[in-house]
Parts: C-alpha cells; structure tokens; sequence
C-alpha cells in the first residue's frame, strides 16, 4: 500500500527562474522523511513537484526524473489527476471545502470523483478516515455541521482525514502544523507517528525539534545563494543528521549558527 | 504661556541627551521640568546644548510650538509634557456629548432667521444651516480639543452633507413615483391589457408579460455565457493572451450604448426577417448584449475571491480541473454570483431604448417571443406619457403607474438577489 519515491537529478522552474536545482534523493517507503532548511529553500516547491501540484502554478515546470512504483511521474503519458489520487497533500493552513460538512469534506476526495457507493460504504470510509485522523471521537455527533465551524486543529486533522479517505500510497504535508498550537501539534505528531505504519510521509517543517522527533530521515535543503535556486545539501537518516552530518552547513543550520 | 515654556526646555534635552547617557539625562530632564515655570533660566544653561544663551532664547523656542495648535492647547501640552516625567495623563479636553446638536440646533437657528428675514426658500434655508454647522462645531472643536479632533469633526460634517445630498434624489424620485403611481393601481391595472382601451380604464397586463419574458429570455442568453466566460478567464486563461484579449473586449462591451444594443438586434433580425422586423427575443438579445459584461465581471469577481487553497486541496484529492470548478469553486462562490446575476438582471429590466426599437410597442397581450411586437414596462410608460390621449390625465396616471410596477420588479429582483445570496453562502457553523 505504500511506495518508496526515487528523484533523480531533478530541476523545478517557475516560468524562467530555476527554484530547485538537481536534486537526488530516495525517499523509503513506510517511514517519515522530513525537509528542513531556511525560508525560500524551495522544500515546499520540491515537496509540490512530488504529486505535480507544483504545475498549478501557471509557468511551472520541471526537468528530472520522479519514479514511483517503477513509473515516471512526468512521462509523457502520465495523468497528474491519477498521481494525485496516489500521492495525497496536507497543506500549510487547514482548508476545510467551506460548503461541505465535515462527513461530506472526508468523502470529498471519493465524491468528487463521483464514486458511486452505498450509505454503509460511505459511514464506513467516513469512520475510518475520523479515527484514522484521530478526530472521530470529537466529532461523531456532529458530522452534518459544516467543516469550518471546528477548531484549527481539528480542521488540520479534518483534512488530514480526507487525504487518508481516498487511501494514497503517499502523504505529502507541507508544514501542517505551522498554524496550530502546541496542543493541537502534539495531536497531529501522535497522528504521523500512527500514519506511519501504512503511509509514506514526506513531511516539510520548519521545526527542528518536530523532524527530530518523529522523522527517520532528514533532508537538508539550502539556497547557495540570493537569487540562486536551492539544492539539497545533505539527506541522511535524522540520527546523523542530528548528530553528525556530513555537510559543515547542516550542522551550522541546526545549530542555530547559520547565516 | 508657562507650560508652553516647560515643554520647550525639555525637548532638546529628551532628544539630544538621550542616546549618551540615559540616566543622566532622565535626571535633568526631571530637574528641567520639575522646576517649573518659575525657573526656566537657571534649568535652561546645564541642559540644552543649543539653548544656552539664557533667557533670551527661551522666547522664540517658545513660540516655536505655536504652528502645531492654537492658544488654546496650552493644558494638553502640558499634560503631554508630563508624560516624560512618569505621569502619563491620557485625558485631553473633549466637547460635551450633546455638543454637536447644540450646534445643529444653534446653525437651524441662524438658517431660519436668515431665511425668514430674507424670504429664502427651503433650499437656501438647508445650505446656510449645514454651512453655519460645518463651520462652527468644527470651530469650537478647535478652541475647547485640538486641530485633529476639528479636523475629525469638520470630515465628518462633509461626508454626512455628501450623504444627504446623495439621499435628495432618492427620495425625491421615490416619493414621486409613488405618490403619482399609486393611485392606478387597482385589480383591472394589473390584469388588462390596452387593448381596444381609450380614456380611462385598461391595464399594464401585457407590459408585465413582455418585461418578464424578454428579460428572462435576456437572462437566459447572457447568463451561461457570462459564467462561462468568467470562469474561462479565472480558472483556464489566467495571464495568457486569449484572456488577455477577452477582457479587454468584455471592457468595451461594458460601454455599449444600449441605443447601440438595440439597433444592433434590429440589424441582425432585419438580415433573417426582413426590414421593419418586431420580436420579443430580439428584444432579449438587445439586452444580453448590455448584459453579458455585467455578468462576466461580476462573476470574475466572485470566483476569483475563492481561495485557492480550496482549488489545491482538491487537486491534491486527485479531483480533476472541471470536477473541482463544479463542485468546489462554483458552490464556495455561489452566493456572489446569484446576487450579482440578480443585479445584472434588476439592471436591464429597466432598458427602453433598446426595447423600443426591436421590440416595438402593441396594445395586445403578446406571449410569443417569437412573433410580433411585445410591449414592455419601460417603452409602456414612455408612450402612455408621450401619447397619453384623449382625455390625458389617465395615460400619464398609467404612464405612472407603470414606473411604480417597474420600480416595485426591479426592487424586488434585488431582494431576492440578496436573500438568495444568503441562502447559498458557506456556512460557518458558529
């Protein structure tokens, strides 16, 4: 049910300007792979490239190779819809669908697909999504209230439950706990460290102390300079990283000296 | 005009001194202020580096301040003073909570006494009274608070002044119409037709008819193609040539004479059916013309108010582009394009010239689009009081008549626009 990801030598460019540049990297299935590095590093736009959300962005494009489960993602005839179905997105801010309730906002992914299914199915892929999510207990009796009406965690977590709803191979969050509150962070981490068994997670924080507590490997990503794109510097497990990286400006990263 | 002299010593003090020697610095401060009025000259050496001449100089740095406010500021600079000294005083003199309808009854006063002593009229009467109040709370604000708060006061005066005159017409024409229109409303008004009608009697039934089945037949042209267009220029062309190229065309359509509208429908029917040719839907396609901008624009607006978070979050679901502009996009902004819809609507009812030249004018009740001439609101009223016949009184009184049912369509068109808008929008649960 899950898929390791090989990137090879990968260059993402928004119209002319090069955002990213030559990344490798192999990222193992079933485990948490975490990006750091500084603002404006091009994590989240690697991260983006990973289920081609990244050519929503009108000019965007990429050059490279992004193999999953034997197949290129950016072979000619590949559908970025079906990459999508398979590798799910949790974003910065919780974006709970504001005119759908919070059983229609998990089902969303299956309905807007226009699956056709039976109410059971239906209650079932609901329940199983909530408690995958950890949420179902809060929310049970007010499954018909609109999504919005919840707080930023448990909308954080509601959108997490509609990601798994559409069961992926692989998990993409993009600094999902950037907006939340310690409490509701702790939630979401229990939760990744839960996913984690059936899910590959590709996970971009800005919060050291989150990728070193639940990551099995770490990705360094720097800017070589202003107005130059940004290259992975160092991806080794989290423990070396932490440690002992390999790379003199990793560490000065981690240790706060950078700059 | 001593503590006008305090805060003049302290000053240079709080700004030169401080970055040297903060400590220093607090402590003259303190010294130069706390003695008071009565010594300025023994303060003023030890502390100000450019005041050192003595007393002398004391005398045009006091003035200084003056251009900032009048006189009559004197207590608030000094509490402001203070505030250096650790005693913040947030108090600043205020006018009276009645002050400024003292000042209204006070300027009445003078208009009326103006105007009865002169033999001025209403208007007159109005413009001295507003002009007297829009001078003197101000003024007064200025002696008693300070140059913002007359400032505040005299903006305030304006924009209140701008809102009435802005109101005048508006109520003018409602009174207007209402008063004249009214008295011909009755039951045959509004079931009969004109024909074989003269003189008093008959009704406005085929005027309603037209107007709603041209306009509804206008919305039903222009509204899948203004959605379609908006959403073509939101979601698909963004930035590229095609989009480009359209908005500035929906630009120029926005400024289409409805003259214009009119004899381009007239032109176009005339190439199928032959010169001097008369329909409803021509009528209809008249006023999609005038339409469609509207409804592009408005619903440009909407759409583009959508987050796109919500447009990525679906991708990210593996929902296809259609997929996600039907079911996400277009509900998150329903409720702004319904009303919008409903005012491009409200906004075309009212169209005659258009209307008067393809769709013609009939006595007779007419429910074919597609044949003959079909009477409307607008044209009806401008022939009832154009033509009123023989005796006139009860053509201008339907002419009347006729705006009131016009103003009553449109009005109510926007209110269901509204309560439409509110009925489809996001719900938050709170």
């Amino acid at each position: 049910m899950a898929t390791s990801i090989d990137v090879s030598d990968l260059d993402i460019y928004y119209g002319d300007f090069k955002a990213v540049e030559g990344v490798t990297m192999s990222i193992p299935a079933k485990s948490v792979t975490a990006f750091i590095g500084p603002s404006g590093c091009g994590k989240s736009t690697f991260l983006r490239s990973l289920n081609r959300m990244h050519e929503v962005v009108p000019g965007a494009r990429v050059d490279g190779r992004v193999v999953m489960g034997g197949q290129d993602l950016y072979g000619s005839d590949v559908d970025p819809v079906e990459v999508r179905r398979q590798v799910g997105m949790v974003f910065q801010r919780p974006n709970p669908f504001p005119t759908m309730s919070i059983y229609e906002n998990v089902l969303a992914g299956n309905r807007l697909n226009s699956r056709r299914m039976k109410k059971s199915e239906a209650d079932d892929i609901v329940e199983r999504a909530l408690r995958g999510a950890n949420l179902w207990k809060e929310v049970s009796d007010r499954l018909d209230k609109p999504g919005a009406g919840l707080s930023g965690g448990q909308q954080q977590r509601l959108c997490i439950a509609r990601a798994i709803a559409v069961e992926p191979q692989v998990l993409l969050m993009d600094e999902p706990c950037s907006a939340l509150d310690p409490i509701s962070t702790s939630a979401i981490e229990d939760l990744i460290h839960e996913l984690r068994t059936e899910y590959t997670i590709v996970i971009v924080t800005h919060n050291m102390q989150q990728a070193a507590r639940f990551s099995e490997d770490t990705a360094f990503f720097n800017l070589a300079g202003a107005g130059k794109p940004g290259r992975l510097v160092e991806m080794n497990s989290t423990k070396k990283i932490f440690s002992v990286p390999d790379d003199p400006s990793t560490e000065a990263y981690i240790s706060g000296r950078f700059g | 005009m001593s503590p006008i002299r305090i805060r003049t010593k302290e000053r240079p003090v709080s700004t030169d001194d401080r970055p040297q020697d903060p400590p220093a610095n607090s402590a003259s401060g303190r010294a130069t202020v706390g003695t008071g009025p009565g010594q300025p000259v023994a303060a003023g050496p030890d502390t100000t580096g450019p005041d050192t001449t003595g007393p002398d100089a004391t005398e045009p740095a006091a003035v200084a301040p003056a251009p900032d406010g009048p006189g009559g500021s004197g207590g608030r600079r000094a509490a402001r003073g203070s505030a250096v000294r650790g005693e913040v005083s947030l108090r600043a003199p205020k006018l009276p909570r009645w002050a400024p309808l003292l000042t209204a009854l006070v300027a009445t006063a003078a208009g009326a006494l103006l105007a009865l002593t002169l033999g001025w009229g209403l208007i007159a009467f109005a413009v001295v009274s507003a002009a007297v109040y829009a001078v003197a709370l101000p003024a007064w604000a200025l002696v008693v608070e300070n140059r913002r708060s007359a400032v505040d006061r005299l903006i305030t005066t304006l924009v209140w002044s701008a809102f009435a005159i802005a109101l005048v017409p508006l109520v003018s024409l409602t009174w207007t119409v209402v008063s004249k229109g009214a008295p011909a409303f009755s039951a045959e008004f509004f079931s009969y037709s004109m024909r074989n009608v003269v003189g008093e009697g008959g009704g406005i039934y085929h005027a309603i008819v037209g107007t709603l089945l041209i306009t509804g037949m206008a919305a039903v042209l222009s509204i899948p193609i203004g959605l379609m267009t908006a959403i073509y220029l939101v979601e698909y062309g963004a930035g590229r040539r095609p989009a480009r190229v359209i908005n500035f065309l929906v630009d120029v359509m926005t400024g289409i004479p409805s003259i214009v509208a009119g004899l381009f429908a007239f032109a176009l029917f005339s190439i199928f059916f032959g010169p001097g040719v008369r329909m409803g839907f021509g009528g209809s396609v008249a006023l999609s013309v005038l339409m469609i901008p509207v409804v592009v624009r408005s619903c440009e607006e909407m759409l583009k108010l959508v987050p796109n978070e919500l447009r990525e979050a679906s991708y990210a679901l593996g929902v296809p582009q259609w997929r996600t502009i039907v079911k996400v996009v277009l509900p998150t902004a329903m409720a702004g394009i319904v009303t919008g819809v409903m005012l491009a609507i409200a906004r075309v009812a009212g169209e005659t010239a258009p209307l008067l030249v393809i769709a013609g004018s009939t006595d007779s009740v007419n429910m074919n689009l597609f044949a003959e001439r079909m009477m409307t609101l607008p044209v009806f009223a401008y022939y009832s009081y154009m033509q009123p016949g023989v005796p006139p009184q009860f053509g201008v009184e339907r002419a009347w008549g006729a705006a009131l049912a016009l103003i009553l369509i449109v009005m109510s068109l926007n209110l269901l626009g509204r309560l439409l808008g509110r009925l489809f929008a996001p719900k938050t649960g709170r």
